[in-house]
């Protein structure tokens, strides 16, 4: 499975989404931004954080097609990586905040209200920005490394490991909703004041924020585009099509899988990190099994195995969830659960499946008239 | 302060007028009126003592703040200004600046309710003694009220007031003057309802006093505290490993039940039921419908509308399963990393419907008289009753699944087409239906479980994703297929979250468990009765 489906391959499609993406992010919205703020043109903050929120779920999308579509590896935690990511990113957040919090205090707010004396050890460091940007990459990184050594080293595998992933995140989800662990418990961290000294709430620090997603996203779509192509790449197709085929033919598939699945694991930790300046919140709710399982169908949706399908699948899952939400909020749950049938039942290579096999089809028809 | 009590002050007019019902005499009075605050304190406790009906009046009264003193004369005033004499009501003039409240300080307060507790004793009604027993254990006694509370132990009949009171009497024994008194105690004490709360006396009374001089001196008593301390520390030993070993049953035979049909359809088809616990969620609001039912149509035998939820239970989810396996879940045969987000969208869509039917809220399901309430070993081991009857039910259930698996012709054909589909076709098992049939006994089992769940916990909307998870692990570390791996699985997952509990807290326990089960499956990744053979994969 490459970049597109067969009848969108070549090097024109290649570069489209990703140049498409490129223009809108960072030169139709900066420009549009520009505008006087009652233009009907002007993007609102909000519609801003929307799509910006929106990215960050692409690139977690990106991230679990990788694992998922790619490899063969249904992981139902994602969840996970992504909070761990956006709870880096959100210590860094509370140390900026300084003094300006509810009580004036060096601490954050929710360590006074605990009646703390001192940070906790773990909170050394995240004063300093580029301790943060390693930590966002390391941390996920580490945690999945580590899991999935020993996973994929006893051969886990199909519906066995997707399992194991939950009760994985299942186990940080009750970590975290603990106020000893020292991530502010259910309610995590918000109230963010400032990034780099500037502030959040600034017009221009929304539209940076904005365009550095959509940088990162195409950045990350040509990397994938990239690995799928390569020697590399292959064989991860061949681990998900036939692993013991593989290991018969002589490849350890424990690296290539486990190097994948901690690439997979560090991109959603960057889409955690983008997420929370823009959101504006992180808390436990992220690793609840429902949000890593609805990370899932958004890839289904979109086509698994095609990077531009996860993109597409994020995108217009949440683009409902946010319709339905704000005009049918009863609903919802019905729609989804139903997305979650259908694909399943009927597009199990998502939308993008659909279009290709409908061009198929079409083309054929043509050709006999 | 109540209405004047003008009957009953009458009554005891009456009664304390007759010589022979008269227990409060004027000598009493005149004590009582004459002496100072402990001396009056004495004097209640000492008429608690006897069985005297007038007392309760009496006391109510100087609860009241309803009697004045004259030098040794006691005055009875309900207005603070015409006195009466409280034996036979004849007037004694007005209250005036040298006649003084009977104030209720706090050591007369003290006697005063242990005095009331005393009186509450001699209630007929057994339940009504055993909450004053209750009270006055409770309260902080001393040793005044020890021969109230002896007098009617020695009349007493009902077997818990019984334990209540001996043990009382035992602790009040303990710091008595009497020698023979403190050895009975001690002696009493080992067998004390509260085997914590008597160890901690015991400890005591063999320790130093304030002034570092020791509080009990005979060697005799001595020997026998230390007996009793020796048998106290088993008990305490005794009651918590007994509550340990209850509540890990109890979790176990929860998890079993919620576990056991997910076992059944995942061992057979491969099928990763995310939509499970929204089963057993569907057999709790059964349990909630025929309870509702029961209330406005069988109102005489609403005790036992859990047997009649049982098989409608049963039968509803069964049916809804039958119906997900037909319409949904056949099509996704072998790709079951599909099935698994299937189900999952299945679950969200039972929710919600059962949200819009029934409402976000919890909706409230009662325990019937038979399973409310609790059997008490001791103070530190008690059993309620409905997570007994739910372990019983447990092991009725399991019982009866592996009859229907091993000795039925279903059970026949399910598990060979567990162990070779192809074959079993071949030899004409018609496995599509023995399919649905599977699918249906699995989700049936999930909806005897919501009946059980209903008895112990809250039924909402969101019930099964409570126990989503740790069904599954219980499936993961037993081993696919496997009805004894389940068992056990759930025994050990259930007793070990239990007994580490009690030494880290409840969730970093449930974090420890889940790590050590991420670790358990590394090691054998197919679970604890890995089913033997060859798999093609």
């Amino acid at each position: 499975m490459n970049f597109l489906p067969e009848s969108l391959q070549g090097t024109a499609r290649r570069w489209a989404v990703p140049f498409a993406l490129l223009l809108l992010t960072l030169v139709l919205v900066p420009l549009l931004r520009m505008l006087p703020v009652d233009s009907a043109l002007h993007p609102s903050d909000y519609t801003l954080t929307w799509l910006g929120k929106i990215m960050c779920y692409m690139l977690a999308a990106l991230a679990l097609d990788m694992a998922w579509g790619v490899t063969g590896i249904l992981s139902l935690g994602h969840g996970l990586y992504f909070a761990l990511g956006g709870y880096m990113m959100g210590m860094h957040l509370m140390r900026e905040i300084g003094r300006d919090g509810v009580y004036k205090s060096d601490l954050p707010d929710f360590m006074v209200f605990l009646d703390w004396k001192e940070m906790p050890w773990f909170w050394t460091g995240s004063e300093h920005f580029w301790v943060t940007l390693l930590q966002i990459v390391l941390v996920p990184g580490i945690v999945a490394f580590v899991f999935g050594f020993f996973a994929f080293r006893s051969r886990i595998k199909g519906v066995y490991l997707s399992i194991i992933t939950q009760a994985l995140t299942y186990a940080a989800l009750l970590l975290f909703f603990r106020n000893e662990t020292g991530f502010g418990g259910n309610n995590g961290f918000t109230d963010f004041k400032r990034i780099l000294g500037v502030p959040l709430a600034q017009p221009g620090t929304r539209t940076f924020l904005f365009a550095l997603t959509g940088f990162v996203l195409v950045l990350s779509l040509l990397l994938c585009g990239w690995i799928l192509r390569s020697r590399y790449g292959r064989i991860l197709t061949a681990v998900r099509d036939a692993e013991s085929r593989l290991l018969f033919c002589g490849y350890d598939t424990l690296w290539f899988k486990l190097s994948v699945w901690t690439f997979s694991a560090v991109l959603c930790g960057i889409a955690g990190a983008l997420y929370v300046p823009q959101v504006g919140i992180i808390n436990p709710s992220e690793m609840s099994v429902g949000s890593s399982i609805e990370m899932a169908v958004w890839v289904a949706v979109g086509g698994r195995g095609s990077l531009v399908g996860a993109l597409l699948g994020a995108g217009l899952v949440n683009g409902a969830k946010s319709w339905f939400t704000a005009v049918f909020p009863d609903i919802w749950l019905y729609f989804l659960g139903a997305l979650f049938i259908l694909t399943t039942l009927f597009l199990p290579q998502g939308i993008l499946g659909l279009y290709a096999s409908l061009r198929r089809k079409l083309s054929k028809s043509g050709g006999a008239a | 302060m109540s209405p004047f009590p003008w009957r009953r002050l009458m009554a005891l007019g009456v009664l304390l007028a007759a010589p022979a019902a008269m227990a409060l005499t004027r000598a009493d009075l005149s004590a009582f009126a004459a002496g100072a605050t402990d001396e009056r304190a004495a004097l209640v406790s000492k008429w608690s003592a006897s069985a005297d009906p007038d007392l309760g009046p009496f006391l109510d009264r100087l609860d009241a703040g309803e009697f004045w003193s004259r030098g040794d004369t006691l005055l009875s005033s309900s207005d603070g200004a015409v006195a009466t004499d409280p034996l036979d009501g004849s007037a004694l003039g007005a209250i005036t600046e040298t006649t003084e409240q009977v104030v209720v300080s706090n050591v007369l307060r003290a006697a005063l309710d242990a005095a009331r507790a005393t009186q509450a004793l001699r209630d007929p009604d057994p339940e009504a003694r055993l909450q004053a027993a209750k009270d006055l254990r409770d309260g902080s006694p001393d040793a005044t009220i020890l021969p109230a509370v002896k007098a009617c132990l020695a009349k007493e009949s009902d077997s818990r007031v019984r334990k209540i009171l001996s043990s009382l009497v035992a602790i009040l024994g303990l710091a008595d003057g009497d020698v023979a008194t403190r050895l009975d105690a001690a002696k009493t004490l080992a067998s004390a309802e509260d085997p914590a709360e008597a160890m901690n006396l015991v400890v005591a009374r063999l320790g130093a006093g304030e002034d570092g001089s020791q509080l009990e001196t005979d060697a005799a008593v001595r020997v026998e505290l230390e007996r009793s301390r020796q048998k106290l520390h088993d008990r305490v030993f005794f009651g918590q490993v007994g509550s340990s070993v209850f509540s890990g049953l109890s979790l176990a035979s929860i998890l079993l039940l919620a576990a056991l049909g997910l076992a059944i359809t995942y061992g057979l088809l491969g099928v990763i039921n995310m939509a499970h616990g929204e089963l057993i969620m569907i057999g709790a609001y059964c349990t909630w419908v025929v309870q509702g039912l029961f209330r406005s149509h069988l109102p005489g035998l609403i005790d036992w509308y859990p047997l009649a939820a049982l098989p409608v239970a049963f039968l509803v989810t069964a049916l809804v399963g039958i119906a997900l396996e037909r319409g949904i879940l056949r099509f996704l045969y072998g790709r079951p990393l599909e099935t698994l987000l299937a189900t999952w969208g299945i679950s969200l869509f039972l929710m919600q419907g059962v949200r819009s039917l029934f409402g976000p809220q919890n909706v409230e399901v009662a325990n019937p008289s038979w399973m409310s309430g609790a059997f008490s070993i001791q103070a530190n081991l008690v059993m309620p009753y409905n997570r007994l009857v739910i372990i019983a039910f447990a092991v009725a259930v399991v019982v009866a699944t592996w009859l229907l698996l091993t000795r039925s012709r279903l059970g026949l054909f399910i598990r060979a087409t567990t162990q070779n589909r192809t074959m079993a076709r071949c030899t004409g098992v018609r496995t599509a239906r023995v399919d649905m049939l599977a699918f249906g006994l699995g989700s049936g089992l999930a909806g005897l479980a919501g009946v059980a769940l209903s008895q112990v916990g809250n039924v909402g909307p969101d019930l099964g994703q409570g126990y989503i998870i740790d069904s599954f692990l219980v499936v993961v570390v037993g081993g696919v297929g496997s009805l004894a791996g389940t068992v056990w699985a759930a025994l050990g997952l259930g007793s070990v979250l239990k007994f580490l509990e009690p030494m880290a807290g409840a969730v970093p326990a449930k974090i420890a468990l889940l790590c050590a089960i991420i670790l358990f499956i590394q090691k054998k990744p197919a679970g604890l009765f890995a089913q033997k053979g060859r798999q093609a994969d």
